[in-house]
């Protein structure tokens, strides 16, 4: 290959259509680091809509009335925040953001299995967004929550609803494309000499996630096109007025809605996988029993759907049976929960501003997987069903999970993407406002389901109407804390000190390149890492290059 | 799947020279095709639950007759053969014989489609008559779309083994191994389908 290239040849060769700088980042760029930083940046961008269409919803609950907008405008604003906030701000940038960026390095691979397949997945994304909030403009968006369970999705006006409907089916074919990418790319692009018990954990986070997308999206695909039938052609698969059966679309609706769940939240148990180790300066505990945990939640997480359904008059042997399937799912994310623990256990934690972030996951999560075991208890969930307890559960998963964990992503990772530091600082004052502005918003809401306060109605009880007024408060302070974020992430890829090729002196592949990382990963061959996680020996003994880690590890005791 | 990235200059610049890998296009396809299976799973779980459980309405007609079905049933899997004969020829470098059973193929799944048609136009009910009957239709409708994009997909590869100048040759047929894959797996779904409608 390198025969025919030349200086004569190069000299010739035509100029390559792709552009080059930050104009990269508006192409269809087929570069893994490329897709995935524009995943992050499109991702953050519906975040700040998203967020902004949360702080309309705490405004307008701070009082009993229904006052700083009609009830109808609520309904469309809840509606969006939702869908917004899962579709296109979690869901791709946990899998699609980090997962690009991250996976090809991690299998020691120069890009996905399938470069073009991948920038179709994204460009998938902004157009499904911009349809989405237009509909808004247009003649209002959809009304019935992001999970439009019918009847309500039949009887709320059609247009927004399709539109909707258009949108999430968009959505949902380019997390298949993107779940079919990462399987090929983790199973089959490996370094030889790469065993699949060797990867870092945030393969395998990826390897269950795609496995969940690729089972359960097309699921919820097939019976979106069967509720637009219901909408546009006036069948009636869901529509109890015409013999149809809604519990039937609340079967097929969760067999995928559950998954996403745990789409939304493995990968972000892989990132932290990644990050404790670095900062604690120590291997990540129990690497086995991480990815058998990962696999268990998979097959779990496919047979749990119908806890959401306790009150759809399911017969006594379901109830029983999904609940015994959901309390199991706390085994495996437990085994999880005390390895982080272990791992932070007698480290040399350094208490950067990733190591706060995902400290705060790990406390936001537990609370969160206490509440799930609870509601997955029939006798509790029949009582707070469709009250903000299940709001502050969900929220304690996907905001006190989730996104902390993007947050401690985008700070263990910023060094190697722009190659300069992010201001520490500044960090530590976004994970304090963040921290208490979160539990400020959600903790009370729990007291606020259990006292019998509806999820989405714009008005309520004059009771709770200083608990609301807390809850939004703390919601103002969350919107405060993405201040000092976007500050820090603008100015300091400018002004940031600059980074080094490895800045945490960590072990796992991308760090083993310069920051930021060269067309195609790696200058000559990718590096062999067959232990990632080898902390715990004396910096002057750590070989990087080298990097066979359970050697230094062991050697170093 | 032979250069990875577009922009050479900055791969000269990298010292990296243009690495092949293996070719994991089928690998892909079949994880798509898992995907597409449970599109069908889905349908098929909300018809057999409402037989289960939603009687149809008093004077609501849903009868479906079996010997339009059966034939096309036979013509579905004859084929699922000759494709597979078509991808032997070329594999032994008869590209002619190739083009010859592709073509029949091609035939045998618009006969399908044809057939599909007639069954339409002569049942009892419509789409919007009643559950059984739009889930019937979703269903069918849903797997004709698929053999629709098969016999396209079989028209182009029959196009692209042309002698001279098609793009399948007897090194490179992965467009005919991609499109014979599918057909398969469009057969594999109709026999589900076929008794799952028709027999139980």
């Amino acid at each position: 290959m390198t025969a025919t290239l030349t200086p004569q040849v190069e000299s010739s060769r035509p100029p390559s259509l792709q552009p080059h700088g930050w104009l990269r980042y508006l192409s269809f760029s087929v570069d893994h680091k490329v897709i995935g930083l524009q995943y992050l940046v499109c991702g953050f961008a519906f975040y700040l809509i998203g967020g902004a269409l949360a702080g309309a919803i705490r405004t307008e609950l701070a009082s009993p009335l229904s006052d700083f907008m009609p009830r109808e405008v609520y309904n469309q604003v809840l509606t969006l925040h939702g869908t917004v906030m899962i579709f296109l701000w979690i869901v791709p940038v946990v899998n699609g953001a980090f997962g690009n960026y991250l996976i090809p390095f991690y299998v020691g691979a120069r890009d996905m299995a399938f470069p073009r397949l991948n920038a179709v997945a994204f460009w998938l994304i902004p157009p499904a967004g911009l349809l989405l909030i237009s509909s808004y403009f247009i003649t209002g968006a959809a009304q019935s929550g992001w999970t439009a369970y019918p009847p309500l999705s039949l009887t709320t006006p059609a247009i927004g609803q399709i539109i909707w409907i258009l949108s999430v089916l968009l959505l949902g074919g380019s997390s298949i494309f993107g779940g079919i990418n990462f399987i090929a790319t983790i199973l089959k692009l490996r370094r030889p000499g790469l065993k699949l018990m060797q990867l870092p954990m945030y393969c395998w986070a990826m390897l269950g996630t795609s496995i969940l997308v690729v089972l359960s999206t097309p699921v919820l695909a097939g019976t979106l096109i069967l509720l637009s039938f219901d909408i546009v052609a006036h069948t009636g698969f869901f529509n109890p007025g015409m013999g149809g059966n809604v519990v039937v679309y609340q079967h097929l609706f969760w067999f995928y809605s559950h998954p996403a769940v745990y789409i939304m939240v493995l990968p972000a148990f892989g990132l932290v996988s990644e990050i404790l180790p670095v900062h604690c300066r120590k291997p990540l505990f129990g690497y086995a029993t991480m990815v058998v945990s990962i696999m268990a939640i998979v097959v779990l997480g496919l047979v749990v759907w119908a806890h959401h359904m306790f009150t759809s008059g399911t017969p006594p042997w379901m109830r029983l049976f999904f609940t015994i399937a959901t309390a199991f799912i706390a085994v495996p994310t437990g085994i999880k929960f005390f390895n982080w623990l272990a791992t932070l256990w007698g480290g040399r934690i350094s208490l950067n501003s990733a190591v706060l972030f995902s400290c705060g996951f790990i406390v936001n999560f537990v609370l969160g997987g206490i509440t799930g075991v609870a509601l997955a208890q029939v006798p509790f969930d029949v009582h707070v069903h469709d009250t903000y307890f299940v709001v502050a559960h969900f929220h304690y998963i996907v905001y006190g999970g989730s996104v902390f964990v993007i947050f401690a992503s985008i700070y263990h990772w910023y060094p190697k993407v722009t190659g300069r530091m992010l201001n520490e600082p500044l960090g530590r004052l976004h994970f304090l406002i963040t921290f208490i502005g979160f539990n400020l918003c959600f903790a009370p809401q729990h007291w606020l389901g259990l006292n019998g306060m509806p999820r989405r109605v714009a008005e309520y009880d004059p009771q709770f109407a200083f608990i609301n007024q807390l809850s939004s408060v703390g919601a103002l302070l969350m919107a405060i804390s993405t201040l000092p974020f976007l500050w820090n992430v603008i100015a300091s890829a400018f002004q940031g000190e600059i980074a080094g090729d490895n800045p945490w002196r960590a072990l796992t592949p991308e760090w083993l390149t310069s920051s930021p990382p060269p067309v195609e990963n790696w200058r000559g061959e990718a590096p062999l890492v067959t232990e990632p996680y080898g902390y715990g020996v004396a910096a002057d003994e750590l070989d990087l290059k080298a990097a066979s880690g359970r050697d230094l590890w062991s050697s170093g005791r | 799947m032979t250069t990875l990235n577009p922009s050479q200059a900055e791969l000269d610049q990298a010292g990296v020279s243009a690495e092949h890998h293996a070719d994991h296009r089928i690998f892909g396809l079949a994880t798509f095709l898992v995907a597409d299976a449970m599109t069908f799973a889905g349908f098929f779980a909300a018809y057999l639950t409402f037989k289960a459980v939603n009687p149809l309405q008093p004077g609501a007609i849903y009868e479906l007759e079996l010997p339009l079905p059966i034939l096309n049933t036979v013509l579905l899997l004859v084929s699922s053969f000759t494709f597979h004969r078509a991808g032997v020829n070329l594999r032994r470098g008869m590209n002619q014989r190739c083009r010859q059973w592709l073509l029949l193929s091609a035939v045998l799944g618009l006969a399908f489609l044809a057939s599909q048609m007639v069954e339409y136009f002569t049942l009892p009910f419509g789409l919007t008559d009643n559950l059984y009957a739009s889930t019937f239709y979703a269903l069918t409708g849903f797997h004709g779309l698929h053999v629709t994009l098969g016999a396209l997909m079989i028209l182009i590869v029959w196009w692209q083994c042309r002698t001279p100048g098609g793009r399948i040759t007897t090194d490179n047929h992965f467009p005919l191994e991609a499109a014979e894959l599918y057909w398969h797996f469009v057969d594999g779904i109709w026999v589900i389908l076929f008794v799952i409608l028709y027999l139980i």
